[in-house]
């Protein structure tokens, strides 16, 4: 697809918002919030790791919001967007250098460790709260702010919505970029990639502050549609849930994120009114038969379409894992 | 793969379909839609959230007959049928954010009412006030709540925790306790920090030069209290205080008995009605606790108390505890509030603000005693209190409860406009004691 | 002096049953190379069937030490089922894919789980009290303990060594080393390396359930026990180094002591206290302080 179809796509979207009832507006919201985080982890996981620890970012990412937002008055949607990716940033820039030389289960326990130490800290830091974490207030955009809670509602879809559509196109051209092609050569053989005269531990570490950045920009959203934040954001089960999101869509497609977390979001919405004692019990058989029959995730059910048809048309196969949508 | 792919949008269309089915207005016979927030499950599900809810299906199926008592005999809020709409509590501030939204905006409830979790009540309360809803808050126990925000839409029907605290002091003075040392287990989040500091400082007003000793905080569900009873059994002091709850509370009195805590220090629990019967005889004799309230077994006899008593006894096979009567006292008070509100609009059903004009600074009497909207601007009731000592009763084998000593609202809340906390520490000035 | 004695023993008796936890996990890691997410869930599973069998041999009003060794019986039983079920039946078919495909399968089992067990069991906290008091009370140091506590120090220090015993000094679990060391030599010596995995995974689990169905008389069984208890053997093997039997005890003794000495000295930094070790260790040995040296396969 056309980065320029993919705006309009963005877009139309933001516009269909107009026409959801309330309710669902802050569902989507938060959809498209996890969804941002774990196409994060999906960036990530093309170098083959795997992140049980994107909580420690959400959380970071929410966290430094809150606090600047309650020390300085910062209220601005966007702004808090842009600060939340920093703090979330920075700290996957000084984290990941440290733990890119790992990889496979190391990696993922070293990243829950880590979010893991900084949920402790949390809870025993009484002037945040300690584990009941505290309350911030309501964001504005460009100065304006919204007292109908309709349109306080739409602002933050739209800007969730833009923001995230914005990183999934971004994302989608980093597929395709060398580099992006470089990452799903770390997956397959790090020490290769060194024989041909580039860091693997580079690679790993440049996308993992990319997943990061992600997971901090999707912690502030998490803040401005709570307007609460406690701990919890760093524990890793919610981490965990990230990873369902981004396993369930698979590497392949950026669209697929959307679809999965949207789909996770539905059925926990109801699920307290229809499921309340079953439904991981439903979400794990499903995380089960993803694995065992779409080993590439939900995404593969339209990308590998598009191969067929490539192949039938003799285009060369090399670009193939890059492809995305 | 074609026909896969056909699936999956179908089921994608599906789904999104069936979210929209749902948003369809509610019926066109008028009922009063009330959002139920409780424990269905988790740690706080067996000693409070049950119990909570059996009391809310007790009391809108006797209201929905008119089968209630004086002065609540109208059928339903004011002719109208009540139709709750009960959710779990479990999962966290978080998720209980999303929820209220949800039944506020997808559900299409009129007021929402529960909650017993402080960190819940802490979160939930900024967003009914943003959507402008009606939020009754019926059992969370930290004074911040009003005191660090104001708010029009949210109101608590119950008294916050430092009345458990300050009467469980001056029930102690008025039994010649003797406390020169003191020790403290609680847990570590809202209702565990604000009942100790309460009690702390309630404790040095009234014992003066009483010495802190140890001053636990574990995490809250911990389950496991072996160090801790160590370091509490090593200091050794006159009294252990402890705001435990629920299974925690059980867990410790479970641990510690045997271990010989009871023998060395004056156990004080600030509500622990609700683990007597569980407990039975392996709750140490003479153990000092409260109910949050003239609860359970230390309620005053009233033809209201009897109605709930007798009619919950026999529609659940148990007394109702302390989690029975707060819900209970809440619906009768928006009952009051809604009803209240028909008699000055004519008799239609009341809108949100309407509502809200009516339950501010309200007065009725529930099974509990009377309540009182008198802190916040009349969004914070007060309400008495009773506090007891247990003993065995080998016969009947349960708990009996002894020595039970009643305090007025207004000698154990702080007066309006005073924040809990400096009330204690400045004497406790104005309380109006019997 | 006392006071020191004290946070020792507080500590053994938290590490005594976190050592049987952290054992199973372990284990399974040294020999299948899974990082079992789901090991917690086996230990609430232990607990639950524990507090359900004492609770039978109760009710027919049998002895306590009855209902306790029909506990250890039963779990020791159904669980040693369990293990063997689902690595016949599940795990079997993820091999060969990534371990990182395997961790998110114990993942999809962990959430399974916690369901099965609230199916099962309820959402209310259940107990299971009566093998608390089977050993009495002693006086020690000047503190009350209570007997069934300081009995557990003992019998996780057997089951320890037993394993140690097992892996070390026997033809079984010389095979079972070969097997950790490299599986394809292993294989093509004969070994059946299937059947390897499958005892395994089914003794780690049996492990994990056997501290559970342990601790089942002293604490409340509620949903939400498992995610915890993985996050403390978590902790455990990362600071003694994954697949290393002594490093588990190392890590156990560690966490159990730090975690009694915070509370008995500052009580403010308990839990964390825990999470800090094991921040410490990941920064300065990250593969835990047993290291065990793998050679890479290109």
């Amino acid at each position: 697809m056309h980065p320029l179809v993919m705006i309009a796509l963005v877009a139309a979207v933001t516009l269909f918002g107009r026409a959801l009832p309330t309710w669902t507006l802050s569902l989507a919201t938060i959809a498209a919030s996890n969804a941002l985080i774990s196409l994060g982890i999906v960036v990530l996981a093309r170098t083959g790791n795997v992140s049980f620890g994107q909580g420690l970012f959400f959380a970071a990412g929410g966290y430094g919001v809150a606090l600047i937002a309650n020390a300085w008055g910062l209220t601005d949607a966007v702004a808090q967007v842009i600060v939340g990716a920093a703090c979330g940033g920075l700290l996957g820039l000084v984290i990941g250098p440290l733990i890119a030389r790992y990889s496979g289960i190391f990696f993922g326990m070293l990243t829950l460790a880590l979010s893991m130490v900084f949920y402790g800290a949390l809870v025993k830091t009484t002037a945040l709260g300690g584990s009941d974490g505290f309350n911030v207030g309501r964001p504005s955009l460009f100065g304006m702010s919204f007292t109908d809670p309709r349109e306080a509602d739409f602002m933050l879809y739209a800007v969730s919505v833009i923001v995230t559509g914005f990183a999934g196109i971004a994302a989608t051209i980093l597929f395709r970029s060398e580099f992006g092609l470089a990452s799903l050569a770390v997956r397959e053989n790090n020490l290769r990639v060194e024989y041909l005269g580039l860091s693997a531990n580079r690679i790993v570490s440049i996308n993992f502050a990319i997943a990061a950045v992600f997971a901090g920009a999707s912690g502030a959203f998490a803040l401005m549609a709570q307007r609460h934040i406690d701990p919890q954001f760093a524990y890793w089960t919610t981490s965990g849930e990230f990873v369902f999101v981004a396993v369930l869509a698979g590497n392949q497609s950026v669209a697929a994120v959307f679809v999965a977390s949207m789909a996770l979001e539905l059925v926990r919405s109801f699920s307290n009114l229809y499921l309340p004692n079953t439904w991981q019990l439903v979400l794990g058989i499903f995380l089960l038969g993803v694995i065992l029959f779409l080993p590439r995730g939900i995404g593969s059910l339209w990308i590998r379409d598009r191969r067929k048809r490539r192949t039938a048309a003799d285009v060369p196969l090399a670009a193939e894992r890059g492809a995305a949508s | 793969m074609n026909r896969f792919r056909r699936a999956n949008r179908a089921a994608i269309l599906a789904s999104v379909a069936a979210s929209f089915a749902l948003v369809a207005p509610a019926a066109a016979q008028e009922t009063f839609k009330l959002g139920i927030v409780t424990f269905l499950s988790g740690p706080a599900a067996d000693s409070f959230g049950v119990p909570a809810r059996n009391g809310a299906q007790f009391v809108i199926d006797q209201l929905n007959k008119g089968a209630a008592p004086s002065p609540y005999e109208k059928v339903g809020f004011g002719g109208i049928k009540v139709e709750p709409v009960i959710i779990d509590e479990n999962g966290g501030a978080t998720k209980q954010v999303q929820e209220l939204r949800n039944l506020y905006q997808r559900d299409n409830v009129d007021v929402v009412l529960g909650y017993i979790g402080s960190g819940d009540c802490l979160a939930v309360a900024p967003i009914a006030e943003e959507l402008k809803k009606m939020l009754v808050l019926m059992d969370c126990g930290t004074p911040r709540i009003f005191e660090d925000a104001k708010y029009n839409y949210v109101f608590r029907t119950a008294a916050h925790a430092t009345m458990d605290n300050v009467g469980l002091i001056r029930y102690m003075k008025a039994k010649n306790i003797k406390m020169t040392t003191l020790s403290a287990i609680n847990q570590d989040y809202a209702w565990g920090q604000d009942s100790r500091a309460d009690f702390v400082a309630a404790a040095e007003q009234l014992y003066p030069g009483v010495k802190l000793q140890t001053d636990l905080l574990p995490k809250f569900g911990a389950g496991q209290y072996g160090t801790e009873i160590s370091a509490l059994v090593g200091a050794g002091s006159d009294v252990v205080y402890s705001s435990l709850w629920g299974g925690d509370l059980q867990a410790f009195v479970l641990q510690s008995a045997p271990r010989g805590l009871p023998k060395r220090s004056q156990l004080v629990f600030s509500a622990a009605d609700h683990v007597l019967p569980p407990l039975g005889d392996k709750m140490p004799d003479g153990t000092i606790i409260g109910a949050r309230g003239a609860y359970g077994l230390m309620s005053q006899k009233s033809p209201l108390n009897d109605w709930l008593f007798k009619g919950y006894e026999a529609a659940n096979g148990v007394y109702p505890v302390q989690a029975s009567y707060r819900m209970t006292q809440a619906i009768l008070g928006l009952k009051a509030a809604v009803e209240k509100a028909m008699a000055k609009n004519g008799g239609k059903k009341p809108s949100t603000d309407e509502m809200v004009a009516a339950m501010t600074g309200l007065e009725w009497q529930t099974p509990g005693g009377l309540i009182q909207m008198k802190l916040a601007d009349g969004h914070q009731a007060i309400q008495p209190i009773a506090f007891s000592r247990t003993k065995y009763n080998p016969d009947l084998k349960r708990v009996d409860l002894v020595d039970i000593q009643y305090f007025a609202a207004e000698c154990v809340n702080p007066p309006p406009g005073v924040k809990a906390i400096d009330w204690i520490k400045g004497g406790m000035q104005g309380a109006k004691c019997d | 002096m006392n006071f020191f004695l004290t946070i020792v023993l507080d500590g053994l008796i938290q590490a005594s049953w976190l050592f049987v936890v952290a054992l199973g996990l372990t284990l399974v890691f040294g020999v299948l190379k899974i990082l079992n997410i789901a090991h917690g869930s086996f230990y609430a599973l232990g607990a639950y069937i524990a507090a359900t069998v004492v609770t039978m041999v109760a009710a027919r009003s049998l002895p306590p030490s009855v209902g306790f060794v029909a506990m250890l019986l039963a779990v020791a039983m159904i669980a040693s089922a369990v293990g063997w079920l689902l690595e016949r039946g599940l795990l079997k078919m993820f091999y060969g894919r990534d371990e990182v495909v395997l961790l998110l399968v114990t993942y999809a089992v962990f959430l399974i789980m916690e369901d099965v067990t609230k199916l099962i069991w309820g959402v209310n906290p259940i107990y299971a009290t009566q093998p608390y008091e089977l050993f009495g009370n002693l006086e020690f140091a000047g503190l009350y303990y209570v007997g069934y506590d300081l009995v557990l120090i003992p019998i996780s220090a057997a089951i320890g060594f037993a394993i140690w015993f097992g892996l070390n000094r026997t033809v079984i679990g010389k095979i079972v080393l070969a097997v950790i060391h490299n599986e394809e030599m292993s294989l093509s010596m004969g070994v059946r390396v299937n059947r390897v995995y499958a005892i395994a995974f089914a003794f780690g689990v049996l492990l994990a359930a056997l501290a559970g169905a342990l601790t089942a008389p002293k604490i409340s069984m509620q949903p939400g026990l498992s995610s915890d208890v993985i996050i403390l053997s978590f902790a455990i093997v990362v600071i003694g180094g994954l697949g290393s039997v002594e490093g588990a005890a190392v890590g156990a003794l560690l966490v159990g002591l730090a975690r009694a000495a915070s509370v008995h000295l500052m009580p403010q930094a308990e839990l964390f206290v825990i999470y800090l070790i094991m921040a410490v260790v990941l920064m300065f040995r990250p593969e835990g302080l047993f290291k065990r040296e793998t050679a890479r396969r290109i």
